[in-house]
Protein backbone atom coordinates (compact mmCIF):
# COMPACT_ATOMS: atom_id res chain seq x y z
CA UNK A 1 0.00 0.00 0.00
CA UNK A 2 1.21 3.67 -0.87
CA UNK A 3 -0.08 6.30 1.42
CA UNK A 4 1.31 9.89 0.39
CA UNK A 5 -0.24 12.32 2.83
CA UNK A 6 0.19 15.69 2.30
CA UNK A 7 3.40 15.95 0.11
CA UNK A 8 5.10 19.33 -1.05
CA UNK A 9 8.37 18.98 -3.13
CA UNK A 10 10.35 22.01 -4.67
CA UNK A 11 13.32 21.56 -7.26
CA UNK A 12 16.36 23.31 -6.11
CA UNK A 13 15.93 26.20 -9.06
CA UNK A 14 12.80 27.30 -7.60
CA UNK A 15 9.79 24.98 -9.63
CA UNK A 16 7.37 23.89 -6.93
CA UNK A 17 6.42 20.22 -8.75
CA UNK A 18 3.98 19.12 -5.90
CA UNK A 19 1.75 21.33 -3.70
CA UNK A 20 -0.31 19.18 -1.01
CA UNK A 21 -0.70 15.66 -2.74
CA UNK A 22 -2.49 12.95 -0.92
CA UNK A 23 -3.20 10.03 -2.33
CA UNK A 24 -4.08 6.32 -1.40
CA UNK A 25 -3.11 3.04 -3.58
CA UNK A 26 -4.29 -0.29 -2.34
CA UNK A 27 -2.16 -3.47 -3.08
CA UNK A 28 -3.46 -4.59 -6.55
CA UNK A 29 -5.12 -1.86 -8.01
CA UNK A 30 -3.88 -0.70 -11.62
CA UNK A 31 -3.80 2.94 -11.82
CA UNK A 32 -3.07 5.61 -14.87
CA UNK A 33 -1.87 9.34 -13.47
CA UNK A 34 -2.74 11.71 -16.05
CA UNK A 35 -1.69 15.25 -16.45
CA UNK A 36 0.00 18.06 -18.78
CA UNK A 37 3.83 18.41 -19.39
CA UNK A 38 4.65 19.74 -15.74
CA UNK A 39 1.80 19.18 -13.58
CA UNK A 40 4.03 17.08 -11.24
CA UNK A 41 3.45 13.24 -12.09
CA UNK A 42 6.91 11.91 -12.69
CA UNK A 43 8.09 14.21 -9.26
CA UNK A 44 5.20 12.10 -7.39
CA UNK A 45 6.07 8.60 -8.71
CA UNK A 46 10.10 9.58 -8.14
CA UNK A 47 8.87 9.67 -4.12
CA UNK A 48 7.27 5.91 -4.48
CA UNK A 49 10.70 4.35 -4.42
CA UNK A 50 12.41 7.26 -2.30
CA UNK A 51 14.54 8.52 -5.33
CA UNK A 52 13.08 11.80 -3.70
CA UNK A 53 12.08 11.82 -0.63
CA UNK A 54 9.38 14.53 0.72
CA UNK A 55 10.18 17.89 1.65
CA UNK A 56 6.81 18.41 3.63
CA UNK A 57 4.10 15.25 4.35
CA UNK A 58 4.64 11.99 4.20
CA UNK A 59 5.09 8.91 1.57
CA UNK A 60 4.58 5.28 3.42
CA UNK A 61 5.08 2.21 1.58
CA UNK A 62 3.75 -0.90 3.42
CA UNK A 63 3.54 1.74 6.29
CA UNK A 64 7.43 2.56 5.70
CA UNK A 65 8.26 6.09 5.58
CA UNK A 66 10.29 5.85 2.38
CA UNK A 67 13.01 9.04 4.43
CA UNK A 68 13.67 5.69 6.79
CA UNK A 69 14.85 3.33 4.10
CA UNK A 70 17.22 3.35 1.21
CA UNK A 71 16.27 3.31 -2.45
CA UNK A 72 17.98 -0.32 -2.72
CA UNK A 73 15.62 -1.45 -0.26
CA UNK A 74 12.94 0.17 -1.67
CA UNK A 75 13.71 -1.55 -5.19
CA UNK A 76 12.33 -4.49 -4.03
CA UNK A 77 9.39 -3.84 -3.44
CA UNK A 78 8.79 -0.51 -5.99
CA UNK A 79 10.18 -0.85 -9.15
CA UNK A 80 10.37 2.12 -11.57
CA UNK A 81 10.86 2.31 -15.03
CA UNK A 82 11.72 5.51 -16.47
CA UNK A 83 10.19 7.91 -19.51
CA UNK A 84 13.87 7.53 -21.15
CA UNK A 85 15.12 4.35 -21.40
CA UNK A 86 18.86 5.55 -21.50
CA UNK A 87 18.79 7.47 -18.33
CA UNK A 88 18.32 3.28 -17.17
CA UNK A 89 20.15 1.20 -19.82
CA UNK A 90 24.31 1.16 -18.88
CA UNK A 91 25.36 -2.65 -19.94
CA UNK A 92 26.73 -3.92 -23.33
CA UNK A 93 24.29 -6.38 -23.53
CA UNK A 94 20.58 -6.72 -23.36
CA UNK A 95 20.98 -9.56 -21.14
CA UNK A 96 23.84 -8.44 -18.74
CA UNK A 97 21.48 -5.21 -18.16
CA UNK A 98 18.77 -7.73 -16.69
CA UNK A 99 21.45 -9.81 -14.70
CA UNK A 100 22.55 -6.49 -13.33
CA UNK A 101 19.86 -5.80 -11.62
CA UNK A 102 19.27 -9.16 -10.16
CA UNK A 103 22.50 -9.65 -9.20
CA UNK A 104 22.61 -6.62 -7.33
CA UNK A 105 19.62 -7.46 -4.84
CA UNK A 106 21.05 -10.26 -3.78
CA UNK A 107 19.42 -13.13 -6.39
CA UNK A 108 20.92 -16.55 -6.57
CA UNK A 109 22.53 -17.56 -10.10
CA UNK A 110 19.92 -19.87 -10.46
CA UNK A 111 17.26 -17.53 -10.09
CA UNK A 112 19.25 -14.86 -12.25
CA UNK A 113 19.16 -17.19 -15.04
CA UNK A 114 15.35 -18.38 -14.64
CA UNK A 115 14.17 -14.59 -13.85
CA UNK A 116 15.93 -13.37 -17.14
CA UNK A 117 14.96 -15.99 -19.32
CA UNK A 118 11.07 -15.83 -18.00
CA UNK A 119 11.36 -11.85 -18.66
CA UNK A 120 13.14 -11.33 -21.95
CA UNK A 121 10.46 -14.01 -23.58
CA UNK A 122 7.81 -12.02 -21.95
CA UNK A 123 9.06 -9.37 -23.30
CA UNK A 124 9.97 -10.40 -26.60
CA UNK A 125 13.59 -9.54 -26.49
CA UNK A 126 14.88 -13.02 -26.69
CA UNK A 127 16.52 -12.20 -30.24
CA UNK A 128 17.84 -9.26 -28.63
CA UNK A 129 19.54 -11.48 -25.86
CA UNK A 130 23.14 -10.25 -26.77
CA UNK A 131 22.93 -7.28 -28.99
CA UNK A 132 23.98 -3.48 -26.85
CA UNK A 133 21.04 -1.52 -25.91
CA UNK A 134 22.10 1.26 -27.37
CA UNK A 135 21.98 -0.40 -30.78
CA UNK A 136 18.45 -0.89 -30.48
CA UNK A 137 15.42 1.43 -31.42
CA UNK A 138 13.79 3.62 -29.21
CA UNK A 139 10.57 1.58 -28.69
CA UNK A 140 12.74 -1.69 -27.84
CA UNK A 141 15.10 0.14 -25.63
CA UNK A 142 12.25 1.10 -23.88
CA UNK A 143 10.93 -2.96 -23.19
CA UNK A 144 15.18 -3.36 -21.67
CA UNK A 145 14.45 -0.85 -19.62
CA UNK A 146 11.22 -2.71 -18.42
CA UNK A 147 12.79 -5.74 -18.34
CA UNK A 148 15.32 -4.44 -15.94
CA UNK A 149 13.04 -3.99 -13.85
CA UNK A 150 10.45 -6.42 -14.01
CA UNK A 151 12.52 -9.57 -13.33
CA UNK A 152 13.08 -8.58 -9.94
CA UNK A 153 8.81 -8.79 -10.02
CA UNK A 154 8.12 -6.24 -7.52
CA UNK A 155 5.38 -5.70 -5.65
CA UNK A 156 4.98 -2.10 -6.95
CA UNK A 157 5.31 -1.66 -10.58
CA UNK A 158 5.71 2.27 -11.78
CA UNK A 159 5.75 3.05 -15.61
CA UNK A 160 6.77 6.55 -16.81
CA UNK A 161 5.09 6.90 -20.04
CA UNK A 162 5.24 3.16 -21.09
CA UNK A 163 3.73 3.78 -24.90
CA UNK A 164 6.05 6.18 -26.21
CA UNK A 165 7.80 5.29 -29.34
CA UNK A 166 5.70 1.71 -28.86
CA UNK A 167 3.38 0.48 -31.90
CA UNK A 168 -0.39 -0.05 -31.68
CA UNK A 169 0.65 -4.12 -31.71
CA UNK A 170 3.52 -3.18 -28.67
CA UNK A 171 0.86 -1.17 -26.95
CA UNK A 172 -1.64 -3.98 -26.88
CA UNK A 173 0.73 -6.19 -26.20
CA UNK A 174 2.13 -4.00 -22.75
CA UNK A 175 -1.09 -2.94 -21.78
CA UNK A 176 -2.19 -6.96 -21.42
CA UNK A 177 0.94 -7.87 -19.87
CA UNK A 178 0.79 -5.20 -17.22
CA UNK A 179 -2.90 -6.47 -16.88
CA UNK A 180 -2.06 -9.60 -16.29
CA UNK A 181 0.45 -8.52 -13.80
CA UNK A 182 -1.60 -6.60 -12.04
CA UNK A 183 -4.11 -9.76 -11.84
CA UNK A 184 -1.44 -11.54 -10.18
CA UNK A 185 -2.25 -9.14 -7.30
CA UNK A 186 0.59 -6.82 -7.90
CA UNK A 187 0.19 -2.50 -8.37
CA UNK A 188 0.45 -1.27 -11.41
CA UNK A 189 0.88 2.56 -11.66
CA UNK A 190 1.74 4.53 -14.78
CA UNK A 191 2.32 7.71 -15.84
CA UNK A 192 0.78 8.76 -19.45
CA UNK A 193 -0.73 10.95 -21.66
CA UNK A 194 -2.11 8.18 -23.63
CA UNK A 195 -5.52 8.45 -23.19
CA UNK A 196 -6.54 5.80 -25.16
CA UNK A 197 -4.21 3.08 -23.53
CA UNK A 198 -5.41 4.66 -19.85
CA UNK A 199 -8.71 4.16 -20.47
CA UNK A 200 -8.19 0.41 -22.04
CA UNK A 201 -6.05 -0.69 -19.85
CA UNK A 202 -6.60 0.94 -15.97
CA UNK A 203 -9.37 0.73 -13.31
CA UNK A 204 -8.56 3.92 -11.79
CA UNK A 205 -7.54 7.61 -13.19
CA UNK A 206 -5.81 9.84 -11.12
CA UNK A 207 -5.53 13.33 -12.86
CA UNK A 208 -2.63 15.85 -11.88
CA UNK A 209 -2.65 19.80 -12.66
CA UNK A 210 -0.06 22.12 -11.44
CA UNK A 211 0.90 20.23 -8.76
CA UNK A 212 -2.23 19.06 -7.10
CA UNK A 213 -4.45 16.43 -7.66
CA UNK A 214 -7.33 17.47 -9.40
CA UNK A 215 -9.08 14.41 -10.16
CA UNK A 216 -9.12 10.66 -9.19
CA UNK A 217 -11.97 8.06 -10.22
CA UNK A 218 -12.99 5.36 -13.29
CA UNK A 219 -11.65 6.48 -16.74
CA UNK A 220 -15.90 6.79 -17.60
CA UNK A 221 -16.08 9.31 -14.88
CA UNK A 222 -12.77 11.10 -15.28
CA UNK A 223 -11.85 10.98 -19.01
CA UNK A 224 -15.25 12.23 -20.01
CA UNK A 225 -15.63 15.46 -17.70
CA UNK A 226 -14.89 18.45 -19.76
CA UNK A 227 -13.71 20.81 -16.49
CA UNK A 228 -11.39 18.33 -15.88
CA UNK A 229 -9.80 17.60 -18.88
CA UNK A 230 -9.92 21.23 -20.10
CA UNK A 231 -7.44 21.60 -16.77
CA UNK A 232 -4.99 18.99 -17.60
CA UNK A 233 -4.43 19.33 -21.47
CA UNK A 234 -6.30 16.16 -22.00
CA UNK A 235 -8.77 15.26 -24.68
CA UNK A 236 -11.12 12.39 -24.09
CA UNK A 237 -10.70 9.34 -25.62
CA UNK A 238 -11.90 8.80 -28.96
CA UNK A 239 -14.55 6.33 -28.21
CA UNK A 240 -15.82 8.98 -25.36
CA UNK A 241 -15.99 11.40 -28.07
CA UNK A 242 -17.91 9.22 -30.27
CA UNK A 243 -20.61 8.80 -27.13
CA UNK A 244 -20.95 12.23 -26.16
CA UNK A 245 -21.53 13.58 -29.84
CA UNK A 246 -23.83 10.95 -30.25
CA UNK A 247 -25.53 11.44 -26.87
CA UNK A 248 -26.33 15.17 -27.66
CA UNK A 249 -28.69 14.44 -30.41
CA UNK A 250 -30.02 10.79 -29.60
CA UNK A 251 -32.21 10.64 -26.50
CA UNK A 252 -30.98 8.44 -23.87
CA UNK A 253 -28.20 7.29 -25.39
CA UNK A 254 -25.36 7.04 -22.57
CA UNK A 255 -22.35 10.07 -22.78
CA UNK A 256 -19.95 7.86 -21.02
CA UNK A 257 -18.69 5.34 -22.77
CA UNK A 258 -15.39 4.99 -23.19
CA UNK A 259 -14.50 1.41 -24.21
CA UNK A 260 -14.71 0.14 -27.45
CA UNK A 261 -16.94 -2.84 -27.14
CA UNK A 262 -19.11 -1.28 -24.92
CA UNK A 263 -19.88 1.20 -27.33
CA UNK A 264 -20.63 -0.98 -30.57
CA UNK A 265 -23.06 -2.95 -28.07
CA UNK A 266 -24.74 -0.39 -27.62
CA UNK A 267 -25.04 1.05 -31.48
CA UNK A 268 -26.22 -2.38 -32.51
CA UNK A 269 -28.57 -2.92 -29.80
CA UNK A 270 -30.52 0.09 -30.74
CA UNK A 271 -29.77 -0.56 -34.44
CA UNK A 272 -31.78 -3.93 -34.15
CA UNK A 273 -34.57 -2.45 -31.94
CA UNK B 1 -6.96 21.20 -57.97
CA UNK B 2 -3.89 23.02 -57.43
CA UNK B 3 -3.31 22.57 -61.66
CA UNK B 4 -0.40 20.32 -62.83
CA UNK B 5 1.14 17.32 -60.63
CA UNK B 6 4.97 18.60 -60.26
CA UNK B 7 6.99 15.40 -58.71
CA UNK B 8 9.20 16.80 -55.77
CA UNK B 9 10.58 12.94 -54.39
CA UNK B 10 11.34 10.04 -56.52
CA UNK B 11 12.67 7.31 -55.02
CA UNK B 12 14.11 4.26 -57.08
CA UNK B 13 15.18 1.19 -55.96
CA UNK B 14 16.28 2.31 -52.84
CA UNK B 15 17.78 -0.10 -50.28
CA UNK B 16 20.08 0.45 -46.98
CA UNK B 17 21.53 -1.76 -44.88
CA UNK B 18 23.73 0.28 -41.58
CA UNK B 19 27.14 -0.49 -41.15
CA UNK B 20 27.57 -3.31 -38.96
CA UNK B 21 24.20 -5.14 -39.33
CA UNK B 22 23.13 -7.90 -41.65
CA UNK B 23 19.51 -7.46 -42.24
CA UNK B 24 18.79 -3.91 -44.71
CA UNK B 25 16.69 -1.74 -43.06
CA UNK B 26 14.71 -0.80 -46.09
CA UNK B 27 14.38 -2.27 -49.41
CA UNK B 28 13.12 -2.14 -52.71
CA UNK B 29 11.37 1.58 -52.04
CA UNK B 30 10.07 2.98 -55.57
CA UNK B 31 8.08 6.15 -54.31
CA UNK B 32 7.12 9.04 -56.09
CA UNK B 33 5.44 12.39 -54.20
CA UNK B 34 4.35 15.05 -55.82
CA UNK B 35 4.01 18.87 -54.73
CA UNK B 36 1.44 19.57 -52.16
CA UNK B 37 0.64 15.57 -51.27
CA UNK B 38 0.20 15.30 -47.27
CA UNK B 39 1.42 11.37 -47.27
CA UNK B 40 1.04 9.74 -43.78
CA UNK B 41 3.56 7.32 -43.14
CA UNK B 42 3.22 4.41 -40.59
CA UNK B 43 4.33 1.12 -39.61
CA UNK B 44 5.34 -1.16 -37.04
CA UNK B 45 8.21 -0.01 -34.64
CA UNK B 46 11.48 -1.28 -37.01
CA UNK B 47 9.57 -1.65 -40.36
CA UNK B 48 12.39 1.45 -41.80
CA UNK B 49 10.21 4.58 -41.92
CA UNK B 50 12.60 6.49 -39.74
CA UNK B 51 15.37 5.13 -41.97
CA UNK B 52 13.27 6.26 -45.14
CA UNK B 53 13.04 9.73 -43.53
CA UNK B 54 16.87 10.16 -42.93
CA UNK B 55 16.81 9.35 -47.25
CA UNK B 56 15.15 12.44 -47.59
CA UNK B 57 17.46 15.17 -46.62
CA UNK B 58 20.65 13.26 -47.38
CA UNK B 59 21.48 12.49 -43.48
CA UNK B 60 21.79 8.86 -45.61
CA UNK B 61 24.10 8.10 -47.19
CA UNK B 62 26.34 11.52 -45.68
CA UNK B 63 25.89 11.19 -42.04
CA UNK B 64 24.92 7.65 -41.69
CA UNK B 65 27.02 4.63 -42.50
CA UNK B 66 26.01 1.88 -44.35
CA UNK B 67 25.22 0.46 -47.60
CA UNK B 68 22.96 2.49 -50.32
CA UNK B 69 21.47 1.38 -53.57
CA UNK B 70 18.83 2.93 -55.72
CA UNK B 71 18.47 6.55 -56.01
CA UNK B 72 16.96 9.34 -54.29
CA UNK B 73 15.91 12.71 -56.45
CA UNK B 74 14.67 15.65 -53.91
CA UNK B 75 13.62 18.45 -56.94
CA UNK B 76 15.84 17.60 -58.96
CA UNK B 77 18.48 16.72 -56.98
CA UNK B 78 20.13 13.37 -56.48
CA UNK B 79 20.95 13.12 -52.51
CA UNK B 80 24.19 11.24 -53.43
CA UNK B 81 25.51 14.45 -55.40
CA UNK B 82 24.69 17.21 -53.14
CA UNK B 83 25.48 18.01 -49.36
CA UNK B 84 22.77 17.94 -46.52
CA UNK B 85 22.99 22.00 -46.01
CA UNK B 86 22.38 22.20 -49.98
CA UNK B 87 19.03 19.47 -49.22
CA UNK B 88 17.92 21.22 -46.22
CA UNK B 89 16.52 24.10 -48.48
CA UNK B 90 14.45 21.56 -49.86
CA UNK B 91 13.58 19.14 -46.85
CA UNK B 92 12.75 20.26 -43.12
CA UNK B 93 13.36 17.36 -40.71
CA UNK B 94 11.34 17.32 -37.69
CA UNK B 95 12.05 15.01 -34.94
CA UNK B 96 10.24 13.18 -31.91
CA UNK B 97 12.00 15.58 -29.46
CA UNK B 98 12.02 19.39 -29.88
CA UNK B 99 14.48 19.46 -26.65
CA UNK B 100 16.86 17.87 -29.07
CA UNK B 101 16.70 20.41 -31.77
CA UNK B 102 16.76 23.60 -29.76
CA UNK B 103 20.07 25.04 -29.63
CA UNK B 104 19.46 28.60 -29.13
CA UNK B 105 19.24 31.16 -26.24
CA UNK B 106 15.80 32.33 -27.27
CA UNK B 107 12.88 31.89 -29.76
CA UNK B 108 13.86 34.36 -31.92
CA UNK B 109 17.74 33.63 -32.56
CA UNK B 110 16.57 29.59 -33.15
CA UNK B 111 14.52 30.87 -36.05
CA UNK B 112 17.46 32.90 -37.20
CA UNK B 113 19.92 30.28 -37.14
CA UNK B 114 19.77 28.12 -40.32
CA UNK B 115 19.60 31.54 -42.27
CA UNK B 116 22.09 32.65 -40.84
CA UNK B 117 24.23 29.52 -41.60
CA UNK B 118 23.60 29.96 -45.23
CA UNK B 119 25.18 33.09 -44.84
CA UNK B 120 21.43 35.19 -46.00
CA UNK B 121 21.83 38.64 -46.03
CA UNK B 122 20.63 40.21 -42.88
CA UNK B 123 16.90 42.07 -44.26
CA UNK B 124 16.01 38.60 -45.64
CA UNK B 125 17.04 36.87 -42.45
CA UNK B 126 14.80 39.24 -40.40
CA UNK B 127 12.21 39.37 -42.88
CA UNK B 128 12.12 35.40 -42.72
CA UNK B 129 12.19 35.03 -38.76
CA UNK B 130 8.90 37.32 -38.75
CA UNK B 131 7.39 35.69 -41.43
CA UNK B 132 7.40 32.52 -39.73
CA UNK B 133 6.81 33.82 -36.69
CA UNK B 134 3.42 35.26 -37.86
CA UNK B 135 2.78 32.22 -39.48
CA UNK B 136 2.86 29.45 -36.48
CA UNK B 137 0.72 32.44 -34.17
CA UNK B 138 4.35 32.42 -31.79
CA UNK B 139 5.20 35.66 -31.91
CA UNK B 140 4.34 35.85 -28.24
CA UNK B 141 7.48 33.52 -28.04
CA UNK B 142 9.87 35.29 -29.86
CA UNK B 143 12.34 36.19 -26.51
CA UNK B 144 11.40 32.66 -24.60
CA UNK B 145 14.32 30.32 -24.01
CA UNK B 146 13.18 26.71 -25.29
CA UNK B 147 12.50 25.55 -21.55
CA UNK B 148 10.28 27.89 -21.22
CA UNK B 149 8.23 26.92 -23.29
CA UNK B 150 5.39 23.79 -23.14
CA UNK B 151 6.35 20.33 -25.56
CA UNK B 152 3.70 22.19 -27.84
CA UNK B 153 5.34 25.25 -28.15
CA UNK B 154 8.99 23.81 -28.33
CA UNK B 155 8.11 21.09 -31.10
CA UNK B 156 5.90 24.41 -33.07
CA UNK B 157 9.22 26.48 -32.52
CA UNK B 158 11.27 23.61 -33.78
CA UNK B 159 9.16 23.47 -36.85
CA UNK B 160 9.28 27.20 -37.60
CA UNK B 161 12.58 26.95 -37.13
CA UNK B 162 13.32 24.55 -40.10
CA UNK B 163 11.07 26.74 -42.01
CA UNK B 164 13.27 29.85 -42.15
CA UNK B 165 14.58 27.41 -44.53
CA UNK B 166 11.55 27.74 -46.97
CA UNK B 167 11.63 23.97 -47.41
CA UNK B 168 9.16 22.78 -49.94
CA UNK B 169 8.83 19.55 -48.21
CA UNK B 170 8.53 18.98 -44.64
CA UNK B 171 9.20 15.66 -43.16
CA UNK B 172 8.13 15.25 -39.60
CA UNK B 173 9.18 11.69 -37.86
CA UNK B 174 6.66 11.29 -34.84
CA UNK B 175 6.31 15.20 -33.98
CA UNK B 176 3.85 14.71 -31.42
CA UNK B 177 4.89 11.64 -29.74
CA UNK B 178 6.43 13.80 -26.14
CA UNK B 179 3.55 16.02 -26.02
CA UNK B 180 0.21 16.26 -24.18
CA UNK B 181 -2.71 15.73 -26.41
CA UNK B 182 -3.68 19.64 -26.39
CA UNK B 183 0.05 20.60 -27.32
CA UNK B 184 -0.61 17.32 -30.21
CA UNK B 185 -3.48 18.82 -31.58
CA UNK B 186 -1.38 22.13 -31.58
CA UNK B 187 1.16 21.04 -33.84
CA UNK B 188 -0.84 18.74 -35.79
CA UNK B 189 -2.98 21.84 -36.67
CA UNK B 190 0.11 24.20 -37.61
CA UNK B 191 0.78 20.92 -40.04
CA UNK B 192 -2.19 20.87 -41.78
CA UNK B 193 -2.10 25.02 -41.95
CA UNK B 194 1.32 24.36 -43.62
CA UNK B 195 -0.09 22.16 -46.29
CA UNK B 196 -3.20 23.79 -47.56
CA UNK B 197 -1.99 27.35 -47.24
CA UNK B 198 1.33 27.14 -48.34
CA UNK B 199 1.27 23.71 -50.46
CA UNK B 200 4.28 22.51 -48.38
CA UNK B 201 4.51 18.95 -49.26
CA UNK B 202 3.67 16.79 -45.87
CA UNK B 203 5.46 13.51 -45.55
CA UNK B 204 4.30 12.83 -41.45
CA UNK B 205 5.29 9.61 -39.19
CA UNK B 206 2.40 9.98 -36.80
CA UNK B 207 0.16 7.48 -34.20
CA UNK B 208 -2.89 10.31 -33.74
CA UNK B 209 -4.38 8.78 -36.53
CA UNK B 210 -8.11 10.32 -35.58
CA UNK B 211 -6.27 13.64 -35.85
CA UNK B 212 -5.00 13.65 -38.63
CA UNK B 213 -6.33 11.07 -41.39
CA UNK B 214 -8.99 13.70 -42.38
CA UNK B 215 -6.07 15.59 -43.65
CA UNK B 216 -4.00 13.54 -45.48
CA UNK B 217 -4.25 12.53 -49.16
CA UNK B 218 -2.43 9.29 -49.14
CA UNK B 219 -1.45 6.50 -46.55
CA UNK B 220 2.18 4.61 -46.82
CA UNK B 221 2.54 1.64 -44.88
CA UNK B 222 5.67 -0.07 -44.20
CA UNK B 223 6.85 -3.25 -42.92
CA UNK B 224 10.02 -5.36 -42.44
CA UNK B 225 11.80 -2.50 -44.30
CA UNK B 226 9.38 -2.68 -47.67
CA UNK B 227 6.33 -0.66 -48.53
CA UNK B 228 3.52 -2.75 -48.49
CA UNK B 229 0.38 -0.73 -49.33
CA UNK B 230 0.02 3.05 -50.55
CA UNK B 231 -3.50 4.02 -50.93
CA UNK B 232 -5.80 6.91 -50.18
CA UNK B 233 -6.77 6.80 -46.63
CA UNK B 234 -9.96 5.48 -46.90
CA UNK B 235 -8.65 2.31 -49.20
CA UNK B 236 -5.49 2.24 -46.69
CA UNK B 237 -8.31 1.28 -43.60
CA UNK B 238 -10.89 -0.26 -44.82
CA UNK B 239 -8.23 -2.96 -45.74
CA UNK B 240 -7.50 -5.47 -42.99
CA UNK B 241 -3.32 -5.53 -43.67
CA UNK B 242 -3.10 -2.30 -41.15
CA UNK B 243 -4.51 -4.58 -38.01
CA UNK B 244 -2.44 -7.52 -39.59
CA UNK B 245 0.88 -5.59 -39.46
CA UNK B 246 0.17 -4.10 -35.94
CA UNK B 247 -0.96 -0.47 -36.98
CA UNK B 248 -4.02 1.18 -35.13
CA UNK B 249 -6.85 1.83 -36.87
CA UNK B 250 -8.94 4.87 -35.85
CA UNK B 251 -12.07 3.96 -33.70
CA UNK B 252 -14.41 5.66 -36.41
CA UNK B 253 -13.07 3.09 -38.78
CA UNK B 254 -12.77 0.24 -36.78
CA UNK B 255 -16.43 0.72 -35.77
CA UNK B 256 -17.21 1.70 -39.42
CA UNK B 257 -15.89 -1.91 -40.59
CA UNK B 258 -17.76 -3.72 -37.46
CA UNK B 259 -21.17 -2.28 -38.17
CA UNK B 260 -20.22 -3.55 -42.31
CA UNK B 261 -19.90 -7.28 -40.96
CA UNK B 262 -23.81 -7.00 -39.39
CA UNK B 263 -25.13 -5.37 -42.40
CA UNK B 264 -25.58 -2.07 -42.58
CA UNK B 265 -24.41 0.17 -45.34
CA UNK B 266 -22.81 3.91 -45.32
CA UNK B 267 -21.97 6.22 -48.56
CA UNK B 268 -19.08 7.12 -46.99
CA UNK B 269 -16.18 6.15 -44.92
CA UNK B 270 -15.63 7.87 -41.81
CA UNK B 271 -12.29 9.41 -41.44
CA UNK B 272 -12.50 11.03 -37.68
CA UNK B 273 -14.51 10.41 -35.01
CA UNK B 274 -16.64 13.76 -35.92
CA UNK B 275 -17.73 11.83 -39.11
CA UNK B 276 -18.01 8.88 -37.08
CA UNK B 277 -20.17 10.62 -34.75
CA UNK B 278 -22.39 12.49 -37.81
CA UNK B 279 -23.16 8.89 -39.58
CA UNK B 280 -23.99 7.29 -36.80
CA UNK B 281 -26.65 9.74 -35.51
CA UNK B 282 -28.26 9.49 -38.98
CA UNK B 283 -28.34 5.83 -38.60
CA UNK B 284 -30.14 5.68 -34.63
CA UNK B 285 -32.51 8.57 -35.43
Amino acid sequence: MIEVADLWFTYPEGTIALRGVSLRIGDGESIAIMGENGAGKTTLVKHFNGLLKPQKGTVLIDGVDTREVSVAKLAKKVGLVFQNPDHQLFSSTVEEEVMFALKNLGFTSEEIKERTNWVLKFLDLEKYRERSPLSLSGGERKRVALASVLCVKPKILVLDEPTIGQDAKQKRKLGELLKKYQEEGNTVIVVTHDVEFASKYFKRIVVMAKGKVIADGPPNKVLTNPTILNESSLTPPQVAILSYEIAKKINNFPKDIVLFNDLLQEVITRVKR
Amino acid sequence: MRGMLVVLIEIKNLSFTYANTEEPAIKNIDLTINEGEFVLLTGPSGCGKTTLCRCLNGLIPHFYNGEMEGDVIIDGLNTKEHPVYELAQKVGLVFQDPENQLVSLNVEKELAFAPENLGLPREEIRKRVEETLQLLKIEHLRHKAPYELSGGEQQRVAIASVLTLKPKILVLDEPTSNLDPKGAEQVLKTIKKLNEELNVTIILIEHRLDLILPYTSRVVLMDKGEIILDAPPYEAFCSSIPEEIGVDVPVSIKLYNELLKIGMKFNKVPLSTKDAAELLTEVLK
